[in-house]
C-alpha cells in the first residue's frame, strides 16, 4: 500500500480518478522527504511568525467568564492571523511545500472567500499563480472576499453546478486539478479530500493546539478542561485538538452547523444527521439522502456549509475521543452579537458556533476549570448578512 | 466467455454511454434499445450521482435532469429488468462508489448478478481502494473495471494485471466531454497493457466523431462514447431514440 497512514480507523483513503493518483502520491512523497527537514520547518517557521503574525494570543475573557459564572475562558485569537483567518497556517504550508515541488500555480476551493483569500495571500508572496473556485452562492454572500481575491491577483471562478456553494467549489477544483497537474497544486483547505490532503492540513493546523498547550501552561500552570472549535470539513478544530488527543482529561468538542435545526432539511450537521459514506475522494460521514445523492446543505455560515466532515474527525467520533454538538443559526448569531458585546471581538460566524456552545456549558463548570474556545477568523465579512439575518438591509 | 470478451468479438467495439433517467426512464429505455438495434456491443448505462467529480458539464447536466426528474437506483433495475426481457447486448453500470456504499455493496451486486449486468466502472475508485468493492464484485461474478489515465506512467502494469473485464483507457487529462483532438500517447499507453494483460481494452472520454472512434478504435480494441450521445438527449429529450439510434450505426459502422 502507498497510503499506510492514509486511514483514520475505518475512515479516510483516496477514492479518486486514476488520473489523479499520481498527483497524490507525488505531493505525499514531497511532503514526506519536507515535514522533517530543518530547512522547511525553518522557512515555515519563519512566515508563521514573520508573516502571519503567530503566536497568536490566547486571550483570558474575563468579562466573558464572570458573565457566564462558571469555567474560566480563554480565546485562541486565530482571527488576529494575518488574512483573518486560521486558514493561513495551512496556506503558508502547503504553498511552501508546493514551490519546493516545482509547482507555480496554486487552485483553491473556498467557502467564506477565507481560504481562498489566504490561498491568494501566499501565492501572491510566493510569486505563483492563483486560480479560485466559489460556489456562485456564496460569491454573492461574501462578495467581499471575492473583491479581496481579486485586489491579491487572484482569478475566482463562480461554480454554477450542483447547489452552487462549497461543496461544488471542492468538485470543481478537483476537476481542474485532474485537467492540469504538471504546474499546479490543488491548496485544498480542510483537513478532508483524498490521502495525503488531511494529514498535511492537519500537521500545518496543529499549531494551534501546540501553541494552546504551551500557553495554557504558562498562564494557568494546567491543561484546559475543554477546547471548543467550530467543524466543517474541521481543520481549525483539528488543529485545535491534535496536541491533546493524547491527554484524555481534556474535552475536545466540535460545533457543527445545525442551520434551522437537526430536525429539519436546512442543516449542514454532518455527525447529527449524516451517514457514513464516500465522496470527495475520503470516506467519512455525509449528509446525503436513502440513494447516497449527497444532500444540498444549508447553514448561514458559508465556511460550514459543506456535507460531510474530515475523517479524523469521523475516527475521533467513532473512539468517543472527540464530541460533536450542533448549534443552529439563532444560536450562532447570538453568540456573534454577544463575544462583540462583550469583549469587543467580532468573531467571524463560523467561529460563533464555537462561542454559542460555551456559552452553554461554561455556566454549568466550575471556576477552577477552564475553557479553550478557537476563534478561527474575524467576523468583519459577516456583518452585511448577520444584518441581513437581524432585518437590517445594509450594503457594503 | 464472460459476456464483456464477447463485447469484443465483433470487430472493434463501439460502447456507448446513457445516463438513466435523462429525462426520463422510458425514454432511456428506448434510447438503449436504439443503441442495441444499432450495433451497439456494450453499453454503460450512467446511474445518476449528485456530485459526479470526473464528469464534464454535459454529463454533469444529464445527472441533474435525471435526479430531478426522480431516478432512483431500483427503477433503474427495474427498467434493466424490463430491457433484459429482449435485449441481450452486455451491460455496465458506471456510477460513483458512494451510491453502490450508500445502497449496499452486497445488494447492489446481487441485482446485477440478476440482471445480468457484466460490469460496474466507478471513476472514484483507484487500484489502491478496489478492495472496498471487489470481494463483493467477485462473489456476484460482476467484473470490476479498471480505469487507466495519461498520467498512470508507472501504474499502468500493476493496474492491467489485475485487471478484469477490459480495460478503460482515458484518453485524455481532465473530465468527460467532447474534445477536438486528442494528445495523449495511447499507442505507447497500450503497448504497456498488451504486455500485462490479454484482457480487451477500449479508449474513452472526449470521443465524439466516426474519425475519432477509428483513430483510437485502430489503435485498441474499441471506442467508448458518452458525451456526444448525452448531447443527443439534451437536445431531443423524449425523442432522441432514433437520433441515437442513427448517431450509433455511423459510429460502428466507422469501426467496421
Amino acid at each position: 500500500m502507498t497510503n499506510p497512514n492514509g486511514r483514520f480507523g475505518a475512515h479516510g483513503g483516496q477514492y479518486i480518478p486514476e488520473t489523479l493518483m499520481n498527483a497524490v502520491i507525488e505531493l505525499e512523497q514531497a511532503y514526506l522527504k519536507l515535514k522533517d527537514d530543518p530547512e522547511f520547518q525553518k522557512e515555515l517557521t519563519a512566515l508563521f511568525n514573520d508573516y502571519a503574525g503567530r503566536p497568536s494570543r490566547l486571550y483570558y475573557a474575563e468579562k466573558m467568564t464572570k458573565d457566564l459564572g462558571g469555567a474560566k475562558i480563554y480565546l485562541k485569537r486565530e482571527d488576529l492571523n494575518h488574512t483573518g483567518a486560521h486558514k493561513i497556517n495551512n496556506v503558508l504550508g502547503q504553498a511552501l511545500l508546493a514551490k519546493k515541488m516545482g509547482k507555480t500555480r496554486l487552485i483553491a476551493e473556498t467557502g467564506a472567500g477565507q481560504h481562498g483569500v489566504a490561498t491568494a495571500t501566499a501565492a501572491t508572496l510566493m510569486g505563483m499563480e492563483c486560480v479560485v473556485f466559489m460556489g456562485e452562492e456564496d460569491t454573492i454572500r461574501q462578495a467581499l472576499n471575492v473583491y479581496r481575491m481579486r485586489l491579491l491577483g487572484a482569478e475566482v471562478i463562480p461554480v454554477k453546478s450542483g447547489t452552487a456553494t462549497l461543496k461544488d467549489a471542492v468538485s470543481e477544483a478537483m476537476r481542474e486539478w485532474s485537467s492540469r497537474m504538471d504546474d499546479t497544486h490543488y491548496c485544498l483547505g480542510s483537513v478532508m479530500g483524498p490521502h495525503p490532503f488531511p494529514t498535511i492540513v492537519r500537521d500545518f493546523q496543529a499549531v494551534i493546539s501546540k501553541e494552546i498547550k504551551a500557553q495554557m501552561l504558562e498562564k494557568e500552570g494546567k491543561l484546559p478542561d475543554a477546547v471548543i472549535a467550530c467543524v466543517g470539513g474541521g481543520s481549525n478544530a483539528i488543529g485545535s485538538f491534535y496536541h491533546f488527543i493524547e491527554d484524555k482529561s481534556v474535552r475536545l468538542i466540535g460545533c457543527e452547523a445545525a442551520g434551522r435545526g437537526v430536525h429539519t432539511a436546512e442543516t449542514a450537521a454532518t455527525i447529527a444527521t449524516g451517514r457514513e459514506g464516500i465522496f470527495h475522494g475520503m470516506k467519512s460521514y455525509f449528509c446525503q439522502d436513502d440513494d447516497g445523492q449527497i444532500a444540498p446543505v444549508y447553514s448561514i455560515s458559508a465556511g460550514l456549509d459543506y456535507p460531510g466532515i474530515g475523517p479524523e474527525h469521523a475516527y475521533l467520533h467513532d473512539t468517543g475521543r472527540a464530541e460533536y454538538v450542533p448549534v443552529t443559526d439563532e444560536e450562532a448569531v447570538e453568540a456573534f452579537e454577544y463575544l462583540a458585546r462583550t469583549e469587543g471581538i467580532i468573531p467571524a460566524i463560523e467561529s460563533a458556533h464555537a462561542v454559542a456552545y460555551a456559552r452553554q456549558i461554561a455556566p454549568q463548570m466550575k471556576p477552577e476549570q477552564t475553557i479553550v474556545i478557537t476563534i478561527s477568523g474575524r467576523g468583519d465579512k459577516d456583518c452585511a448578512a448577520i444584518a441581513r439575518y437581524r432585518g437590517e438591509d445594509i450594503h457594503e | 466467455m464472460s459476456n464483456i470478451r464477447k463485447a469484443f468479438e465483433n470487430g472493434k467495439a463501439f460502447l456507448p454511454f446513457i445516463t438513466c433517467g435523462d429525462p426520463d426512464l422510458g425514454t432511456t429505455a428506448a434510447v438503449v434499445r436504439a443503441a442495441a438495434e444499432n450495433g451497439a456491443d456494450l453499453i454503460e448505462l450512467g446511474i445518476p450521482f449528485s456530485d459526479p467529480t470526473a464528469e464534464g458539464p454535459v454529463i454533469q447536466s444529464a445527472n441533474v435532469r435525471a435526479l430531478q426528474g426522480g431516478v432512483t437506483i431500483d427503477k433503474i433495475f427495474d427498467m434493466v429488468k424490463d430491457l433484459r426481457k429482449d435485449v441481450t447486448v452486455p451491460f455496465v453500470f458506471m456510477t460513483y462508489a458512494n451510491v453502490v456504499y450508500s445502497y449496499g455493496a452486497e445488494k447492489f451486486l446481487s441485482a446485477c448478478k440478476d440482471l445480468s449486468v457484466d460490469g460496474l466502472i466507478l471513476p472514484d475508485l483507484p487500484f489502491e481502494e478496489k478492495e472496498e468493492f471487489l470481494p463483493v464484485c467477485r462473489q456476484y461474478g460482476v467484473d470490476l473495471i479498471s480505469l487507466i489515465a495519461p498520467t498512470s506512467k508507472d501504474r499502468i502494469a500493476m493496474i492491467a494485471k489485475e485487471a478484469e473485464g477490459f480495460l478503460y483507457i482515458v484518453s485524455s487529462l481532465g473530465v468527460t466531454g467532447t474534445r477536438s483532438e486528442i494528445t495523449t500517447d495511447l499507442a505507447s499507453i497500450i503497448r504497456v497493457v498488451r504486455e500485462a494483460t490479454d484482457l480487451p481494452c477500449a479508449i474513452g472520454f472526449g470521443i465524439s466523431t466516426p474519425t475519432q472512434a477509428k483513430e483510437m478504435a485502430d489503435l485498441s480494441d474499441g471506442a467508448i462514447v458518452g458525451s456526444a450521445i448525452v448531447r443527443l438527449l439534451e437536445t431531443y429529450g423524449k425523442d432522441a431514440a432514433p437520433h441515437v439510434g442513427a448517431f450509433v450505426k455511423e459510429m460502428k459502422d466507422a469501426l467496421r
